[in-house]
């Protein structure tokens, strides 16, 4: 016990520290601010043409690793909204990334049971809106469960979407479908800007989308919708007291990251030019989620910080990745034991949890 | 659905001998529910070290090879018994030290639920891990213990001694349980922890035991499930608890989570509504079954088919 409350002390302490540079932040004038943040984002895009010594990755492409990365931000964001936000604990967020990439391959490939061959700029579309319906379908019958429940069926969810794909003909079964479109687009010198070697244009247009994703959902945050998720992660029978349509909002933030989810699928297998079952196992699942809880669901540093370490870690460390599931499970453990808000916490829920802990044993029987 | 009826009773009895095996292992869901209101999601792996405590019993320390191999029904018999007792240990062992690690820091503090959820997730996620770095990714076949003679038949099924064995001991260990819960000193103090934790502490139990109780008792029947998993399927593998674990939850939602009888009905239940169900629309389509029907009494009957809470137990 003595541990843990030194553990806690040294918490406090740090969430401080966090705090202080918060508020120091808070004082740099706008244009400073503005300033900061166009150097980063220009060294972030440049990361794989400078190819940063101590960061790259020697036993594979680098900017292929930062694609990779890129899609975990993305796909963490998405799933930020889900947990982060509304506080429904989504393990099958996988089910909706497969119906994103499986949508792109059906739509997109000349060689599909379909075999339409769209071209990409209407995939996309497709994509999103094929997730999103599958978030309304999987969300409609069962948001009204306790969150416990509530995960669990969503585990059943990722693995149904998956287990389709295998036993389907239409959708390749175990084969899966090649040929996938890719983005359009054409260098100077008349050949394809997204080519099959070339990852980088590939990382750019990812990392385009997360910065419209971003500023979407920071407007989300901030909005009508926004506030009522924070009622209903906080007290649902309270915020339905004080009337929030919760049903409805729940249903939002799963709709909303479906479509994250789906266009992270469509983004994944457009690069891949292929797709097949292996690439949607349940454990990638839990991987998302371990992501978002690490960084500190509900804050978008936090999440995207965490998505980073989960995704690029194991590449950096290629024999670390016979024991990352087993590092990343423990370290989850750890974690929720000595900081459940998670490394960088979102202000507002690290309180939740604080005043949940003073509250002491009527929370557990929720 | 020709196939269905052609071999129905075959059905039945497999899915019997498969639902009691989800039936041991659901109770282990069960108890943990009623007492702390938590999905034990690291239960699963409870089972799987189970069934690997049981592998290495024959193989490495009696050195029987894996495939058939004759032996007489005597020591046959003392093999099972022996890697039972083997499995029974090392899973009440893992659930113990689960609800050490994993859930007695966070109870202390009262933290939310979705906390202990995630807790267990990693937990189960590390243990699984562990066995594949350990023993690898690949499955591991159990030696051939019993071989199969029909006994007697049911309908046109043949019904084999390994099945009887499977079912009866499946239902001894079950009642025995519901015995231990309902009779004995201890069960008293698990039913009054989960009637209302707070006040049986008040009364004098001693609520840490009886929770550290009742997570033995779910690993010791996840052990014997994990023996008679390995005699009936013959084979295990680091993940082998994922599948049967999410089948089992359903198994404890169908009956009723936190109910022990609701797990028995429950668990036999899903294993035939999952073989008529596979026999309808195909096996490969045996687990979307089982997802489904989750998804289905979730929505229709959260309470399962006895109704929920082990505090309410009938006394």
């Amino acid at each position: 016990m003595t541990a843990l409350d030194k553990a806690r002390a040294a918490d406090g302490r740090r969430i401080e520290i966090v705090g202080s540079m918060r508020r120091q932040w808070d004082q740099v004038p706008p244009v400073g601010k503005f300033g900061v943040l166009v150097a980063l984002l220009v060294l972030i895009y440049l990361l794989p043409i400078i190819n940063p010594p101590i960061l790259t990755t020697p036993e594979s492409d680098f900017a292929t690793v930062l694609f990779n990365v890129s899609l975990f931000v993305l796909v963490a964001i998405g799933l930020n909204v889900v947990i982060g936000m509304a506080g429904l604990l989504d393990l099958g967020y996988i089910g909706f990334y497969a119906v994103g990439a499986y949508s792109m391959a059906v739509f997109g490939s000349p060689r599909s049971q379909l075999a339409v061959a769209y071209p990409w700029l209407v995939c996309i579309p497709i994509a999103i809106a094929l997730a999103m319906v599958s978030g309304v379908i999987l969300g409609g019958p069962t948001l009204r469960l306790r969150g416990d429940y509530l995960a669990i069926v969503t585990l059943g969810f990722g693995e149904i979407v998956r287990l389709i794909a295998v036993n389907s003909d239409a959708l390749g079964s175990a084969r899966g479908i090649r040929g996938i479109v890719r983005p359009p687009g054409e260098k100077a010198n008349g050949r394809p800007l997204f080519g099959v070697l070339d990852a980088k244009p590939y990382y750019w247009l990812v990392l385009t989308i997360i910065l419209i994703i971003i500023l979407g959902v920071r407007n989300l945050e901030h909005s009508r919708v926004g506030r009522s998720w924070l009622a209903i992660r906080e007290d649902e029978d309270a915020a339905a007291l004080m009337g929030v349509p919760t049903f409805r909002f729940k249903l939002w933030a799963f709709a909303i990251g479906a479509a994250v989810g789906g266009l992270s699928g469509a983004l994944f297998a457009s690069k891949q030019g292929f797709v097949n079952p292996e690439s949607f196992k349940l454990i990638t699942s839990i991987l998302f989620v371990a992501a978002v809880v690490l960084g500190g669901s509900g804050n978008l540093v936090g999440v995207i910080l965490g998505a980073v370490l989960v995704s690029y870690l194991p590449e950096r460390f290629r024999g670390f990745e016979e024991y990352r599931y087993l590092v990343f499970g423990a370290a989850l453990v750890v974690l929720m034991i000595f900081r459940p808000q998670g490394l960088i916490p979102n202000r507002r829920r690290a309180a939740e949890i604080a005043e949940g802990e003073e509250g002491a044993m009527p929370s557990v029987t929720t | 659905m020709d196939f269905l009826i052609h071999n129905f009773w075959e059905l039945t009895v497999t899915g019997l001998t498969l639902g009691s095996i989800y039936a041991l292992i659901a109770l282990g869901y069960t108890l943990v529910y009623g007492v702390l209101r938590l999905i034990n999601f690291a239960h699963s792996e409870v089972f799987m070290v189970g069934t690997f405590a049981a592998l290495l019993t024959l193989t490495q320390v009696f050195g029987l090879p894996s495939g058939s191999l004759s032996i007489s029904t005597i020591s046959a018999i003392g093999y099972i018994i022996a890697a039972g007792v083997a499995a029974m240990i090392a899973s009440g062992a893992t659930a113990m030290a689960l609800e050490r690690v994993a859930y007695r820091p966070l109870r202390r503090r009262g933290a939310p639920t979705l906390v202990f959820l995630i807790s267990a997730i990693g937990a189960s996620l590390a243990l699984s891990e562990l066995f594949a770095v350990w023993r690898g990714r690949n499955q591991e076949s159990f030696p051939d213990l019993v071989n199969p003679v029909t006994l007697f038949n049911l309908g046109d099924a043949e019904v084999t001694n390994e099945q009887v064995l499977i079912i009866v001991s499946a239902v001894v260990m079950m009642v025995a349980l519901d015995q231990f819960i309902r009779r004995s000193r201890l069960g008293r103090g698990v039913r009054a922890v989960a009637q209302d934790p707070d006040t049986a502490a008040l009364m004098g139990v001693n609520k840490d035991r009886v929770i550290a109780l009742t997570f033995l008792l779910g690993g010791l029947m996840a052990g014997v499930a994990a023996v008679l998993y390995g005699l009936r399927i013959g084979t295990t593998v680091y993940n082998v608890g994922f599948i049967l674990g999410v089948k089992a939850f359903t198994a404890a939602v169908l009956g009723g989570i936190g109910n022990l009888r609701g797990a028995l009905v429950g668990g036999l239940l899903l294993g035939l509504v999952e073989n008529y169900g596979s026999a309808i629309i195909g096996t490969q389509w045996k687990d979307v079954v089982a997802y489904v029907a989750l998804i289905v009494i979730l929505m229709f009957r959260p309470t399962g088919i006895l109704g929920e809470s082990l505090g309410r137990a009938r006394v």
